[in-house]
């Protein structure tokens, strides 16, 4: 038996280097392309005939922008709808990412740092770019919050400024964790189930409680695979919303 | 003590922050349940609130068992 941990290894499909530099086509890489070309040919199979009363299909595309819509107007405002794009592909790509994940025998892309901190630092350096493109130097006043009397800034400045920097670490941490956590249990109880099946036929029967646990964690992993893709949306639009709205 | 009965103490002690995580998801589902309950036409509004902070609460509680696992798989 293989251990937990097994099912996150990255193994290379197309072996391909360039320079020293390792450019394989691995197992990441092929859920990558079907998670982009499902995402991309569902969006535009329920969007084939854009009727004015929309169909079951379109119903489905519908709700899913409107999801999206509504996170962005409530956190960010009518501002933020110039922003609506990058949230948009965000929460599709980390949303196909985790769910794809649970298929068997599939291979969770949101599982890896290097995918997740990629997502995190784009929010990053954009929240960064953003803010000094539209208030300058004022962008620094984020760290120096209005109101806060002059002594308490030896205070207030560093653990706003350790705040910021951290913000990329934590959204892909939280992701990420949460996807290994998750898979990990998964993969705990499958194993119990099978080191029950060696055991004769009283391991049959003391097998199905391991099974009917894990079909109550498989439920409860679909829950969290959409609820962790509308955090990851929703703290990059609070992200944004600060850029946007420094000093008021 | 040998590295590998530490190993497995340390393991066990890093899901200790699960008590405290428990304890939150308890606070967040009762000021929940009793905020719907005093006011049902909150509920839609109150719904998102309470996924976001349930979400994040219940990342806590992974964390400790990514690092349990990592001491005890990896190390």
């Amino acid at each position: 038996m293989t251990s937990p941990t097994h099912q996150f290894e990255i193994t290379p499909i197309v072996p391909f280097e360039v320079g020293g530099v390792d450019l394989s086509f691995t197992n990441a890489s092929l859920w990558m392309v079907i998670a982009a070309v499902v995402t991309t040919s569902f969006l535009s199979i329920c969007m084939r005939r854009k009727a004015m009363i929309p169909g079951r299909m379109q119903v489905m595309a519908e709700g899913l922008y409107e999801f999206v819509a509504n996170m962005i107007r409530d956190n960010i405002g009518p501002r933020g709808q110039q922003y609506f794009p990058v949230v948009f592909t965000i929460f599709v790509i980390v949303l196909a990412g985790n769910s794809f994940g649970l298929l068997p025998y599939s291979f969770t892309y949101t599982s890896h740092f290097a995918a997740t901190g990629a997502l995190s630092l784009l929010i990053f350096f954009a929240v960064v770019f953003i803010g000094l493109y539209r208030h300058g130097f004022h962008f620094f006043r984020l760290f120096m919050p209005a109101g806060v009397p002059w002594w308490m800034s030896f205070l207030i400045i560093p653990i706003e400024v350790v705040s910021f920097v951290i913000r990329p670490i934590t959204l892909s941490v939280r992701l990420t964790a949460n996807m290994i956590g998750g898979h990990i249990m998964l993969k705990i109880f499958a194993g119990f189930c099978v080191g029950m099946l060696s055991l004769g036929a009283g391991g049959y029967v003391a097998a199905l409680f391991p099974m009917l646990f894990n079909v109550v964690i498989l439920a409860f992993e679909f829950l969290v695979a959409f609820l962790q893709a509308y955090v990851f949306a929703i703290l990059c639009c609070i992200y944004l919303k600060d850029t946007i709205e420094i000093g008021h | 003590m040998e590295f590998e009965s530490v190993k497995l103490i340390a393991g066990a002690l890093a899901l200790l922050p699960i008590v405290t995580v428990a304890l939150g998801l308890g606070r967040i589902f009762s000021s929940y349940n009793e905020a719907v309950a005093r006011n049902p036409n909150a509920a839609e509004h109150l719904d998102k609130k309470f996924f976001l902070t349930f979400a994040m609460t219940e990342a806590l509680a992974i964390f400790a068992l990514l690092v349990s696992l990592i001491i005890l798989l990896v190390l």
